[in-house]
């Protein structure tokens, strides 16, 4: 997929709690195609300890609109200052990077979304995508207290959502895995975005399961375009570049020896 | 329309602008951003005689105003280079240059022989200077005896334009420089990666899988540029100048240290576009100050 570099501009900020901001942006020009699971490197400025731009997976296209939904995370000084953005600012952007989740061939097929904290972000859109390909779309979403959980009136309007909570707050007390949803329901299907360990033990479940199962990475990166070999993952093809080989990967491709 | 064009050895440039290897990956990846053909030349990621699976991860640090790598190498290896990825590049009107790295003065000359043979990389840039492998690289780039043999092996198997590519992490590096070029390099490039560190503080270990890495970015090119300065008034062959050069006027301060051309790095990470505005920076700043030729610039400090 041709790849752009684009400042956007931002026409919506939505601060869904203390440390979570999305942000809608746009363009004059029709923004290109982005497929569910791509991401974004953004330019942080503003922020002189931040030299590096900024992985950001896409969260949203809204096409109707001409509008790209960022969900941005504000843990450390570039993630507060895109996250401190008001309406009318630009903010340059590399994009549609990587490759995203797969999108089943057949209609009908049964696909659980699992995501942990601000991984939930790229199911959003893999979501809408897979309910417009007649797919069924189900969510299981987990954080650390119900005011962490994120976007839920947008999931549940997309399909049927689980949730957890590690404190009980919200849903079902404890992690993804430990969810009541994967005794009792049967899928064709797993994504999962999150904390490694999270997607670790998702992935042990879709193996012992037998169930197709992707996991979008998000190793540290420098340039998101697979020239500089420091984001790597461990794969049957030895050490790949997980900004253009990934981020979303086949659990079978992957040596996470805590499966076995 | 100052003229651009630069000579290193019998290799011509267009411009002065070139970009450093492993930062730039095989040209390729930055085909949506960048006319390859407007470059002056392109060094593609550190190539070796055999395929090689680089460092674990992590392998990358964020520091103030740069970057750490330990990437230590990763590449498929000289067949999969001149089998897989020549043909790629063999269209393009550029020089396409190939980094070359190895264990053993053998090992740097079989590589370097194998790409002698390819009729559109008519040069190649020696790593004596990696910091990131313990078996190969800087080991041979700190001590003027090791750089002098390497240069020596690879200069009898190799009868194009050899640049070799110097380490910082030296005391004295005009003398590396002067035992390559008595040893027939065509052109010294400096300085690869400085060898630095960074601590995970909670977990009191160091933040790159081999503890240390080498740093890059506009941190290191005041020491670049006087290392760039000391070296081309030491020498009579073409001295190619990076580190840290984010802008055009970047490339001109190491132009006028004596550079005969520079080379972008990591500043491509930021702005993938970056080296097309540098030349045509180059160009405008040669306009502006009435400068006919970029050669005119070169070493031209005022004393």
């Amino acid at each position: 997929m041709k790849k752009y570099l684009l400042d956007l501009t931002v026409c919506g900020v939505e601060r869904l709690n203390g440390t979570h901001v999305v942000l809608r942006l746009t363009s004059q020009q029709q923004l290109p195609p982005m497929q569910p699971g791509q991401f974004v490197e953004v330019k942080v400025e503003h922020s002189p300890a931040t030299f590096l731009r900024r992985p950001i997976s896409i969260n949203r296209v809204d096409m109707a609109n001409n509008e790209l939904w960022l969900l941005v995370h504000a843990i450390g000084d570039g993630t507060r200052a895109m996250a401190a953005l008001k309406r009318g600012d630009t903010l340059n952007c590399l994009l549609p990077l990587g490759n995203g989740f797969t999108l089943p061939q057949k209609a009908g097929e049964r696909c659980l979304l699992i995501g942990g904290g601000v991984g939930t972000a790229p199911l959003l859109y893999y979501g809408e995508v897979l309910r417009e390909n007649g797919c069924e779309p189900s969510f299981l979403l987990g954080a650390r207290t119900a005011a962490d959980l994120l976007q839920l009136e947008l999931f549940e309007r997309i399909g049927a959502t689980y949730l957890t909570t590690e404190d009980g707050s919200r849903g079902e007390q404890g992690f993804v895995t430990a969810h009541s949803v994967l005794r009792q329901e049967t899928f064709d299907r797993i994504a999962t975005c999150g904390p490694k360990p999270m997607m670790m033990a998702v992935a042990k479940y879709a193996q012992d399961k037998g169930i197709e199962c992707e996991a979008s990475l998000e190793n540290l990166m420098a340039c998101g375009l697979g020239a500089c070999l420091c984001c790597v993952e461990k794969t049957d093809k030895g050490n790949v570049c997980v900004c253009s080989e990934g981020p979303v990967f086949n659990i079978k491709r992957l040596k996470w020896q805590d499966l076995k | 329309m100052a003229r651009l064009e630069v000579n290193i050895g019998d290799l011509r440039l267009k411009n002065p602008v070139m970009t450093a290897s492993g930062t730039f990956g095989y040209g390729i990846e930055f085909a949506d951003f960048v006319d390859l053909n407007s470059l002056g030349g392109f060094i593609v990621k550190g190539t070796t005689l055999h395929p090689r699976e680089g460092n674990d991860y992590p392998r990358m640090v964020e520091t103030a105003s740069g970057m750490l790598n330990c990437v230590g190498l990763q590449n498929k290896g000289v067949d999969h280079f001149c089998d897989v990825i020549y043909p790629q590049l063999q269209h393009l009107d550029t020089n396409v240059i190939v980094n070359v790295s190895g264990s053993t003065p053998e090992d740097y000359a079989e590589c370097a022989a194998r790409l002698a043979q390819l009729d559109k990389v008519p040069a190649i840039e020696l790593n004596i200077s990696c910091p990131n492998v313990k078996d190969g690289g800087m080991a041979f780039g700190v001590t003027t005896t090791d750089a002098a043999s390497v240069v020596k092996a690879v200069r009898k198997a190799y009868p194009k334009t050899l640049i070799v590519k110097l380490s910082p992490n030296v005391t004295d590096i005009v003398s590396i420089a002067k035992a390559v070029a008595d040893e027939g390099a065509d052109s010294v490039s400096l300085i690869n990666t400085l060898m630095g560190m960074a601590i995970d503080i909670e977990r009191r270990r160091p933040k790159l899988s081999i503890s240390t890495g080498g740093l890059s970015g506009p941190a290191v090119k005041p020491v670049a540029l006087r290392m760039v300065w000391q070296v081309a008034r030491a020498v009579d062959i073409p001295v190619v100048g990076l580190g840290g050069i984010m802008d055009a006027s970047d490339a001109i301060e190491f132009l006028m240290a004596g550079a005969t051309a520079i080379e972008v790095g990591t500043a491509n990470f930021i702005d993938p576009a970056v080296t097309t505005k540098i030349i045509n920076g180059i160009d405008q700043w040669l306009d502006a100050h009435g400068c006919k030729d970029v050669t005119e610039i070169v070493g031209a400090l005022r004393s």
